[in-house]
């Protein structure tokens, strides 16, 4: 009997079109994965009774001989960053739990119309801010790798680690994450599974939680490079509910993979290359140049001159956006009221968001209020907007000497939960790799490429040229047939 | 530049955030911290730089100037729009007294 946990997206959609097997079935083992692996504190609420009858919906249009969309059969994690009608959606929150959107986002919408099932929504760091998971109102999620030999929790990455720990232990075949300054990747490479991240404007907004705007945007996160291309193809498109949506077709991924990088460049951006840096990381970052060599491409040193500027403009941008998209949270309209008796309105509003936000929220909410207010908007807002500008020029430079760049994802392998959570700026110094593509807006994607000596997956990032998503994938592509990376978490959980 | 107690106060006031003084005192250093690293973007020349406003180029579009033309987006929909508030009365998200 097929063990349907073991398949992935590619595998459970043309296995359910072809009838080999029924979305019910898949649907069902899923949902026994799930529930059996509690541990991990992967999902906030899981949904079996949704993909159950996500499934039969599928099945019943096989049986009436109508055409099954291109993720027919799949069940997958939602980031509980996405709205979804009649489920709980939290963003990881104290002050937006128990909210129930009468309303569907629009990427979750279009899986659910390419034929995709719910299992359930997935932990997160609080409104996506963190990058290990650790700042969620319902707990830390655990990642199911652990060093060799030790059995020290870590952290899966974050802010998608439910997505991330899911997709590795096997508990869902793919899932959406969202990505804000490497909010896909990081925990992508933690885990040891590919994640991209689009051109900013190719997944709406219309629907997600938002945290910095001009920054946030969805992409899948899956086991290998098919199937996060196919997963892609299902959540972008037009909406014209987002002002920011592209009004472009969406390209055919999928169809167009190729691991043949014959005549196309990838540029090594020499500042990524930082002191004390990893020498195993160096090391992957070395292999990943001679995979993608082999696959045809040349390789060329390139200049991106104000890479170190990128993430302390990214943290004056991200919290100015937040400060601003949280203020909606007032204890008005939806989520909690906090109410002290005898308390007037500004009082309701100043005790709802004290008990509704964590710390770190908190703390981005009072830096953005900071570099926002009169007297400072210039000297942090304005000069960070305009370093942004300059690190968006390097890249349209590098452009011109190279097709693809390619570069670490992380600057060390997953690390133990409560490691980093005492010191932001350590925590913040994880996404130095991913930021500089977020503030540009450039899809990037990370591939898992191998084990460390403590036994831990590294991923290599790959960035490209705006809409070019299939350079992107192509590149993926190229360096997971070469990497052959088949190791996979022991089974420790329950 | 950094910021001292009273002007932590001050920020978490106009953010709408009740603190404490323990969380106050906890805030200074933590946001100084920040404060003080990204101080180092002050060391870009952006003279003659634009700021970023759009990080893709994309035009914004018009609608047609139709009365609820999207079902989901349109009006009509009291019920639902109130379906989460914490406090609703006749029709309405209700709060606590705002004049005397």
């Amino acid at each position: 009997m097929t063990d349907y946990t073991e398949l992935g997206v590619a595998q459970i959609r043309d296995g359910v079109r072809g009838g080999y097997f029924t979305a019910a079935e898949v649907a069902d083992a899923f949902n026994a994965a799930v529930a059996g692996a509690t541990s991990l504190n992967a999902f906030i609420t899981p949904t079996p009774d949704v993909a159950v009858r996500h499934a039969a919906l599928v099945d019943a249009d096989r049986a009436a001989g109508k055409e099954l969309g291109a993720m027919a059969g799949v069940p997958i994690g939602m980031k509980d960053l996405f709205a979804t009608r009649g489920v709980q959606t939290t963003a990881a929150s104290h002050i937006l739990e128990g909210f129930v959107p009468e309303y569907e986002s629009t990427v979750s919408h279009n899986l659910w119309s390419a034929g995709a099932g719910m299992l359930g929504k997935l932990n997160l760091d609080q409104f996506a801010m963190g990058s290990s998971n650790e700042t969620s109102y319902f707990g830390n999620v655990v990642n199911p790798w652990r060093r060799t030999g030790s059995d020290v929790a870590l952290t899966p990455g974050g802010s998608s680690g439910g997505s991330s720990a899911a997709v590795a232990a096997r508990i869902a075949p793919a899932a959406t994450g969202t990505d804000t300054g490497g909010s896909i990747r990081q925990p992508a490479a933690f885990a040891g599974i590919c994640g991209i991240k689009p051109t900013y404007g190719r997944c709406s907004r219309w629907g997600t939680v938002a945290f910095a705007s001009s920054l946030d945007q969805a992409g899948p996160m899956a086991r290998d490079v098919r199937d996060c291309a196919i997963m892609l193809g299902a959540m972008a498109g037009f909406d014209a509910k987002d002002s920011t949506s592209l009004d472009l077709p969406v390209p055919d991924w999928e169809g167009a993979l190729s691991a043949d990088l014959k005549g196309k460049r990838v540029g090594i951006p020499r500042e990524y290359r930082m002191d004390g840096m990893d020498p195993e990381i160096e090391a992957a970052w070395d292999k990943g140049k001679t995979m993608l060599r082999d696959a045809g491409a040349e390789v060329v040193d390139i200049s991106l001159p104000h890479t170190k500027y990128a993430l302390p403009a990214y943290y004056i941008i991200a919290p100015a956006e937040a400060s601003s998209n949280l203020a909606r949270y007032d204890g008005v309209r939806y989520g909690l009221r906090e109410l002290p008796e005898g308390a007037g309105l500004q009082d309701m509003y100043a005790a709802t968001r004290a008990a509704g936000f964590g710390d770190e929220v908190k703390r981005r909410v009072l830096i953005g209020t900071y570099v926002l207010s009169a007297g400072f908007y210039d000297a942090y807002y304005t000069q960070a907007q305009k370093v942004r500008t300059l690190i968006a020029r390097d890249f349209a430079e590098a452009w011109s000497e190279c097709d693809i760049i390619l570069a670490p994802t992380t600057p060390s392998a997953a690390f133990p939960l409560g490691e980093k959570s005492d010191d932001p700026l350590a925590m913040y110094l994880n996404d130095v790799f991913a930021v500089p593509a977020s503030l540009a807006g450039l899809p990037a994607m990370s591939v898992p490429c191998g084990l460390n000596g403590q036994g831990l997956p590294l991923g290599l990032q790959i960035i490209g040229r705006e809409l070019d998503e299939q350079g992107v994938l192509n590149a993926g592509l190229a360096i997971e047939a070469r990497a052959g990376f088949d190791a996979r978490p022991e089974k420790w959980w329950g | 530049m950094s910021v001292d107690k009273t002007q932590v106060a001050k920020i978490a006031s106009l953010a709408r955030i009740s603190m404490g003084e323990a969380e106050l005192d906890r805030m200074v250093p933590e946001l100084n911290n920040i404060l003080d690293w990204v101080e180092q973007l002050g060391e870009v020349d952006t003279a003659n730089v634009e700021p970023t406003t759009a990080v893709i180029a994309n035009a914004l579009r018009l609608r047609a100037d139709v009365v609820d033309a999207d079902p989901l987006t349109g009006g009509n929909l009291r019920e639902r729009v109130l379906a989460n508030a914490p406090d609703a009365e006749h029709g309405f998200f209700a709060v606590p007294k705002v004049i005397e």
